[in-house]
């Protein structure tokens, strides 16, 4: 992960150049008087992961100015105090950190470090970036789109007007005279809310089973996955209809989406705690244990940042869930609704219009479909990406070549990181689900 | 051993919660199923029906008899339904049991050959992907695959059904079988179940293989990054051999779990298929039980499709031990 940070201080063309700078000058100022600055690297223990990617700057530029000082990243330390320890009196547990930043340095850093990096990677892949695209393109709809569509309202044109025939009606009308342009955009806000309901409720209750369950282990582990498996046999759709028709609940969007992933979270339980069981015996999270941690402070302070980028790309694929679940019940008709949504309109389509059947209702089923389909492509494209620059999995594959680029990069050699080698240059196609 | 007990016991747990779940959701929701049955009697039967005639009524329907202390109710229910008598669907007027047993069998002929036919076509594919990484096949059978998979089965079904079925007319838009053949096994009848199924697999597995192949794809080129592999060629291992047994193998193991889940997908998703295709299975009188208020038939649909789906899990759990011998004993962890 080093690689990328480095990518930002030498490659990222547009505005990195004049961070780095910034921060190149930022360390001049404050290591200058500074002998055993060096030492400022390890109190910054790696907290693991993708955490590596924290790296001081700093470092690097000291690095190439001085190529005659020993390495510092993670693993190197060991080697570094030996080498520094004759020079320095003060043992190295005593050692403050000497560089200090000002608040703004501080927050620029932090900006850096968690926006505008992972920002970066997700350009770089196509994938993730068609991904955001598309969604933002659906956010907009939810939000500028309802300034620009006028309201769909019966009668607004002809019946049944077949889509791209008339520039007022682009998508066509349908049996009662209502632009499909209209019906689609106005149904974004509600659809969007219902997939965020549900994709936040299962990320977060999957999370927190998965992490205790993992973490904690012993008999809580046993009782949370024997609930955890039981939700998991459960059927979901049939659960959803079930209780949607029991419940008697009104056509709230968060409403639905909750119960649309009801039991969507116990799946991801049971990924995420895999997940943790590599995690919960590594150092970092002994150390914390040793020094007496309680165990919310460990799972959220240690375990849970690790897992964020497998939790983000979860979020990403309940989204999808959440679109293909709610629009197929709307379609079915066994979900209540406030107003039209995508699925209503299928529902519409078909029982109103017999649109399976009559080629020339057709475009009034095919519109939500293709609405459906071209977001749900643009979350997997996200998803994908994500999986792909996240995913340990399809990094350990190269895992020899990752090392020796961190060891030869932060020993100052100067290897160039904007081109990777072949070897690495395959991971772009290794995208798993 | 110990493990495949365990194993059973869950799933013996998993059908007994379902179970309970729904005498909740039926007795105990004010306003909800029960009050809605006894004003569908009070109606029907017009004011000559007395309490106790409208309670035997609705006992008889739902297996709950409401005069009964709560315990007696719950435990009556329990053992009517472990007796397979799920009550009397109002719609109907016949037993649910008799019109979702005839039904399950085929809900279960869909999904399982959906199932397996995207789960074998993914995998191989996915597998020839990855040996033939970063060619044109494998960019192409990418995005084709990503496509497949940012696509709901029922888009695919109401295409299917709209051209395939009434436009060119060469499939049937509905039902099991052609009603005119005799039931059994001859040739004419199992065909014309091929025939009438077609479309309905076809729409399930079509948008699950391409998941299939994604994941079976990156795991694939993962494994063969792994040194045990260059070890296997190294010892002049046959290349069949390596692909089988070292590459496939190791592969597929990760996918187990989403094979687990994709049931429950697959089950959930024949419910809008069946009723696409008007094919009466126990998704489609889920529906037709919705629509009609039918609280019986809808609870006995959803608990027998709850019990299949258990049996193919437990199938699907038990044999991953096959697969992978570290999955047998259970270890045990230090509990922090």
């Amino acid at each position: 992960m080093n690689r990328t940070d480095r990518d930002d201080c030498q490659s990222a063309p547009d505005r990195s150049q004049s961070d780095c700078e910034r921060s190149e000058n930022g360390s001049n100022r404050h290591s200058t008087d500074a002998p055993e600055d060096v030492a400022s690297g390890g109190g910054d223990q790696p907290v693991g992961g993708y955490a590596d990617a924290v790296a001081d700057p700093n470092k690097f530029t000291d690095e190439e100015r001085d190529p005659g000082r020993s390495a510092i990243s993670g693993h190197a330390a060991n080697g570094r105090v030996a080498a520094d320890g004759g020079s320095s009196s003060v043992s190295e547990f005593q050692q403050m950190a000497d560089v200090s930043m000002t608040d703004a340095e501080r927050r620029r850093q932090w900006l850096d470090e968690k926006i505008l990096a992972p920002a970066r990677i997700v350009w770089d892949d196509w994938r993730a970036r068609s991904g955001v695209l598309i969604v933002l393109f659906y956010l907009l709809m939810g939000t500028v789109g309802l300034m620009l569509v006028t309201k769909p309202s019966p009668n607004q044109g002809g019946y049944l007007v077949g889509a791209l025939r008339t520039l007022e009606y682009p998508l066509g009308t349908t049996a009662s005279g209502v632009s499909l342009l209209s019906q689609t955009v106005y149904a974004t806000p509600s659809m969007l809310t219902m997939i965020a309901s549900g994709a936040v409720f299962t990320v977060c209750l999957g999370t927190f089973f998965g992490t205790v369950a993992g973490y904690k282990g012993g008999t809580i582990d046993s009782v949370l996955m024997v609930v955890t498996d039981i939700m998991m046999t459960i059927p979901g759709l049939p659960l959803t209809i079930v209780l949607a028709s029991a419940l008697e609940i009104k056509g709230s969007p968060v409403v639905i989406g909750v119960l649309i992933t009801i039991n969507a979270w116990a799946g991801l339980a049971r990924a995420i705690r895999s997940q943790v069981l590599t995690l919960r015996d590594a150092e970092y999270v002994e150390a914390s244990r040793i020094m007496g941690m309680s165990t919310p402070t460990i799972i959220s302070g240690d375990i849970i940042p690790n897992l964020m980028p497998y939790i983000t790309m979860n979020f990403v694929q309940q989204a999808r869930a959440v679109i293909f679940g709610s629009v197929g019940l709307y379609f079915l008709g066994v979900l209540p609704y406030n107003s039209v949504n995508w699925g209503v309109m299928m529902n519409a389509a078909v029982n109103r219009a017999g649109a399976t059947s009559s080629p020339a209702a057709f475009h009034w089923l095919l519109v939500p479909m293709l609405t459906i389909i071209a977001l749900a492509l643009g979350l997997t494209l996200l998803a994908q990406g994500a999986d792909r620059i996240f995913n340990p999995r399809v990094r350990a594959r190269h895992a020899e070549t990752v090392v020796d680029d961190e060891d030869g990069g932060t020993g100052g050699s100067g290897s160039n990181p904007t081109a990777p080698s072949p070897v690495t240059a395959d991971d772009d196609e290794g995208g798993g689900i | 051993m110990s493990h495949v007990l365990k194993r059973l016991a869950q799933s013996v747990l998993t059908v007994y919660v379902v179970i309970s779940a729904s005498f909740g959701l039926i007795r105990l929701l004010p306003g909800g199923p029960l009050a809605y049955l006894r004003s569908q009697a009070i109606q029907q039967g017009g004011s000559d029906l007395s309490m106790s005639e409208i309670n035997a009524r609705i006992a008889a329907q739902t297996n709950i008899a409401v005069n009964e202390p709560l315990y007696v109710q719950y435990y009556d229910y329990m053992v009517a339904m472990l007796q397979g008598d799920f009550g009397q669907s109002t719609r109907y007027g016949e037993p649910v049991m008799q019109i979702i047993g005839s039904a399950i069998p085929w809900t279960v002929f869909l999904t399982a050959t959906a199932l397996f036919l995207a789960f074998t076509v993914g995998v191989s594919l996915g597998a020839f992907m990855a040996y033939r990484e970063g060619s044109n096949f494998d960019l192409a059978s990418t995005g084709v695959g990503l496509v497949l998979n940012s696509t709901p089965g029922y888009v695919v079904a109401l295409l299917f059904i709209s051209y395939l079925g009434y436009r060119m007319e060469v499939f049937p838009t509905g039902g099991r079988y052609a009603s005119e053949l005799t039931v059994g096994f001859n040739g004419p009848f199992l065909l014309s179940v091929l025939y009438h199924g077609a479309l309905p697999i076809t729409s399930m597995a079509l948008v699950g293989f391409g998941g299939w192949a994604l994941s079976m794809r990156g795991n694939s080129i993962r494994v063969l990054g792994e040194d045990y592999l260059r070890v296997a060629r190294l010892r002049g291992l046959s290349t069949r051999r390596i692909a089988m047994r070292y590459v496939a193998r190791n592969a597929i193991l990760p996918m187990y779990t989403g094979l687990m889940i994709a049931i429950g997908t697959v089950f959930g998703g024949a419910v809008i298929i069946e009723n696409i295709f008007a094919y009466p299975g126990v998704g489609f009188y889920l529906i037709q039980g919705i629509n009609a208020r039918d609280y019986p038939l809808m609870m006995g649909g959803f608990i027998i499709i709850t019990i299949a789906m258990v049996i193919g899990i437990t199938i699907a759990d038990l044999t991953y031990g096959i697969l992978d011998p570290r999955a047998k004993g259970g270890s045990s962890r230090e509990s922090y």
